[in-house]
């Protein structure tokens, strides 16, 4: 453009200046554009009312502290493990048992639901993950059809069913999480990156159904493709350990909770971190997130003994519950967003549920 | 949490030591529950509750302890007086802990608790040699001690009882401590503190995308039991099942935000039983049914059992890709090719390219017809609105809370790969049996 030469009043060092002051100018008008977008948008979010979230059943048989838990796809069972080694499956409504196993290690920190709603998968410190069909046969040992299924050189952190019976998702203390076979056993596909302890892990929602993520001891949140092994996506802006990673429900974004008390969401397709949920009362670390149905609230569960509701798009605190007397372990919303579920280390696991006292319609 | 105690002893901003009084002693430099409480409160512009739950975190992880029963390490906000604990290193060696016990030994003439007991013997046994050492070091504590004043003397046992209820505590009691199997790499778990307390950050990058969030809270709002609610009702509030039965996998009649929900995206109508047959009705009736029935046996081998897939891959090439096959699927001639290649080496994701491209034929092509179409139109027609449950007449009486039988009961039809749907929905034997509606 400048290739005519300078014009007659014109030095470089003015054209320079010029330049400067147009970016400037340039910065100004699109700082102007964040404001009005800000505000459009925090004005288009209405604040949320009151909420009454009370415990509607209490679930006590676990003889120890109660780990991890999941929800069965029928909405009302639930499995969850405890540190005695005891893995329980419940009718959370009616509140009874209907299956318990005694694993031969304590710890047991994973457990979760097949999607048929026939078998369970747990693991912990044996470093293995374990498939238990369930039988209501009296005469048999559900032990004796266990399948030992995923092999660790550490503990096993987190596992999940993909969308079938047959295939089983682990994280592990030893770093890495890896695909499993059910049937045979055999290793599909291992996904190495992490640099420590992997505590966490979530299968995206997305038509495609191909990727998850995973969340570890080195501050780093970890999208994989589970077809190719590789890493695609990685965040790193937690300043502590990454207990609990759970995807928005348009699988879109993801939530973690950290031992840095705070949570905070991360948008994919952004590629960043786009909101940070903490508060300076809260000091202690969240161990378990999960999305209301319609992705609007987010519950985490803190080592505090509390669970902290927040609004998701707005950033702030909708309620704080108590009732646990001892941290909260594992927390997960039920299959149809009716009630969540916390589990904790009094001991106990309990559901809850509740509505908005008055409901503001968000404003189009 | 260290940076809240600082907060709280800072001289301008934390909370007013007084002397406080205990009984007829005055404790200098002390401050009481009700203190610590409002400091919360004011500081953190918190609820009572909570400024008690963290108040009382507080004490028993042994930063302040109380002046007034001390056994207990519990936050009282009243007048019971409190004081900061001073931080000893965190490792606490044999020698301490046997000049404690030693110290009890004396003073309650051997009458130990058992516990206590069995700790001072095997530290006993374990530093035998320097045992004249301990039992001098408590003695000469005990003597100091007795000639410190009244207010000091106070001071210093509650200080040191809570100091060991906290260290050491009693075996079944609470452990504070108690931290969970070792994890690698990672930092002191003791919290490092943030700044600012709510930060919302949105960059001007993401405002297209957060626009995506935002709608989908709305769209999903209503559906939302626990924004919205839900009719009749929602279970576990009324111990009332009707909603579920209402909404049973394989019911006659579905509710009209159940249809409605079929029209948020393609995934939410196929994931639905109910709405997966009603399309499969739709394609029938457009003799495009091969697509849902390709698309599922992929998913089939997708997530299936691995020793199965060449077996199924055989099936699905026979069904639907061969030439003049009976389910002849239309994909375009190079995804054709491809796929034939690749299922000479079959594996596991063999078919995705195939099974993108009817994916997305059915939901850009098919999928918006069904919406249009009278069969959909039909279904929002018939759709009910459930009754919000009436409240009883006796609100104390509690409904009684019928069992449903477990998916697992009807594990043997059909189990494993090839009945149980891709979409991840239970057996379709749970479906018939909650149909029946209860009273």
């Amino acid at each position: 453009m400048a290739t005519e030469g300078l014009q007659e009043n014109e030095t470089l060092a003015s054209l320079k200046n010029e330049s400067e002051s147009l970016k400037n100018k340039l910065e100004e008008e699109r700082a102007k554009l964040h404001d009005v977008e800000l505000h459009q948008v925090a004005d288009r979010v209405e604040a949320l009312g009151q909420f009454v979230m009370k415990t509607r059943r209490t679930l006590k048989g676990h003889g120890n502290k109660v780990l991890c838990m999941d929800w069965c796809k029928d909405k009302r069972r639930i499995v969850s493990s405890s540190q005695d080694g005891k893995v329980i499956v419940w009718d959370a409504f009616t509140t009874n048992k209907e299956h318990a196993v005694t694993m031969p290690c304590t710890w047991v920190m994973a457990c979760a639901y097949a999607p048929s709603g026939c078998a369970v998968a747990c693991g912990g410190l044996d470093n293995k993950c374990s498939v238990y069909p369930l039988t209501f046969d009296k005469n048999e040992n559900m032990a004796a059809k266990k399948k030992s299924v995923a092999m660790h050189t550490n503990y096993l952190s987190a596992c999940s069913f993909t969308n079938s019976d047959m295939q089983i998702l682990t994280a592990s203390g030893d770093g890495t999480c890896a695909l499993w076979d059910v049937e045979s056993g055999q290793l599909l596909q291992s996904f190495h990156g992490h640099a420590a302890d992997v505590l966490c892990l979530d299968l995206a929602p997305s038509e495609t159904g191909n990727t998850f993520v995973s969340g570890g001891c080195d501050k780093k949140a970890m999208v994989w493709d589970m077809r190719s092994g590789q890493c695609i996506q990685s965040f790193e802006t937690h300043e502590s350990d990454i207990n609990s990673v759970r995807y928005y429900p348009s699988g879109d974004a993801f939530a973690s909770g950290s031992d840095d008390a705070s949570c905070r969401l991360y948008d994919l397709r952004a590629d960043r971190e786009v909101a940070i949920y903490s508060k300076e009362s809260i000091i202690f670390g969240a161990s378990s997130v999960d999305f209301s149905l319609s992705g609007r609230l987010l519950f985490a569960g803190y080592n505090d003994y509390t669970i902290n509701v927040w609004d998701v798009l707005k950033g702030t605190r909708v309620s704080i519950l108590f009732g646990h007397e001892n941290r909260v372990s594992t927390l997960r919303v039920s299959p149809d967003g009716t009630a969540f579920c916390s589990g904790s280390w009094d001991h106990t696991l309990r559901v809850s549920a509740g509505v908005l006292v008055s409901v503001h319609i968000l404003k189009t | 949490m260290e940076r809240v105690i600082l907060a709280m002893q800072d001289p301008n901003v934390g909370i007013k030591m007084r002397n406080q009084r205990l009984l007829i002693t005055v404790i200098p430099h002390a401050m009481t529950g009700n203190d610590i409480v409002e400091w919360l409160i004011q500081r953190f512009s918190i609820t009572e509750e909570e400024a008690l739950h963290l108040g009382n975190l507080i004490v028993k992880y042994g930063y302040i302890y109380p002046l007034k029963d001390a056994k207990t390490l519990v936050l009282k906000a009243d007048e019971s007086p409190y004081r900061f604990q001073v931080m000893k290193s965190p490792t606490i060696s044999n020698l301490i802990t046997a000049i404690y016990l030693a110290k009890k030994n004396i003073r309650k003439q051997g009458d130990l608790i058992d516990y206590e007991r069995d700790a001072y013997n095997l530290l006993h046994k374990r530093i035998n040699h320097t045992w004249d050492f301990v039992v001098m070091q408590a003695r000469e504590q005990l003597r100091a001690s007795k000639q410190r004043r009244k207010a000091d003397r106070i001071v210093l046992d509650c200080q040191e009882q809570a100091y060991w209820l906290v260290n050491r505590p009693p075996p079944g009691a609470f452990d504070v401590l108690e931290r969970g199997p070792e994890r690698g790499n990672c930092l002191n778990s003791r919290v490092q503190m943030r700044g600012p307390s709510v930060a919302y950050i949105f960059n001007n990058e993401t405002f297209a995308f957060s626009g995506s969030f935002f709608k989908h809270c709305e769209q999903y709002q209503v559906h939302d039991p626990i924004m919205s609610g839900c009719l009749p009702s929602n279970p576990w509030i009324t111990d009332d099942t009707m909603y579920w039965t209402m909404n049973a996998d394989l019911v006659a009649t579905p509710t009209k935000m159940r249809v409605e929900r079929w029209a948020f995206s393609f995934m939410e109508l196929i994931r639905d039983p109910l709405g997966h047959n009603e399309f499969v009705h739709f394609l029938e009736k457009e003799f495009s049914a091969e697509n849902l029935s390709f698309w599922e046996a992929c998913e089939d081998v997708r997530y299936g059992e691995y020793s199965k897939i060449p077996e199924k891959l055989e099936n699905i090439y026979q069904q639907f890709l061969v030439p003049g096959a009976s389910k002849w699927v239309n994909i375009d001639s190079k995804t054709m090719d491809r796929t034939l290649q690749g299922i000479k080496a079959p594996h596991r994701y063999v078919m995705d390219d195939a099974q993108m491209h009817i994916y997305f034929l059915m939901k850009k092509d098919s999928y918006p017809r069904y919406l249009k179409s009278d069969l959909y139109k039909n279904m929002l027609a018939k759709a009910i609105v459930p009754q919000e449950t009436k409240k009883s007449v006796f609100p104390f009486m509690r409904r009684q809370r019928h069992s449903s039988p477990s998916p697992a009961l009807t594990a043997h039809s059909g189990e494993d790969d090839g009945k149980s749907k891709s979409a991840g929905s239970p057996g379709g034997a749970v479906a018939a049996t909650i149909t029946q509606v209860e009273e």
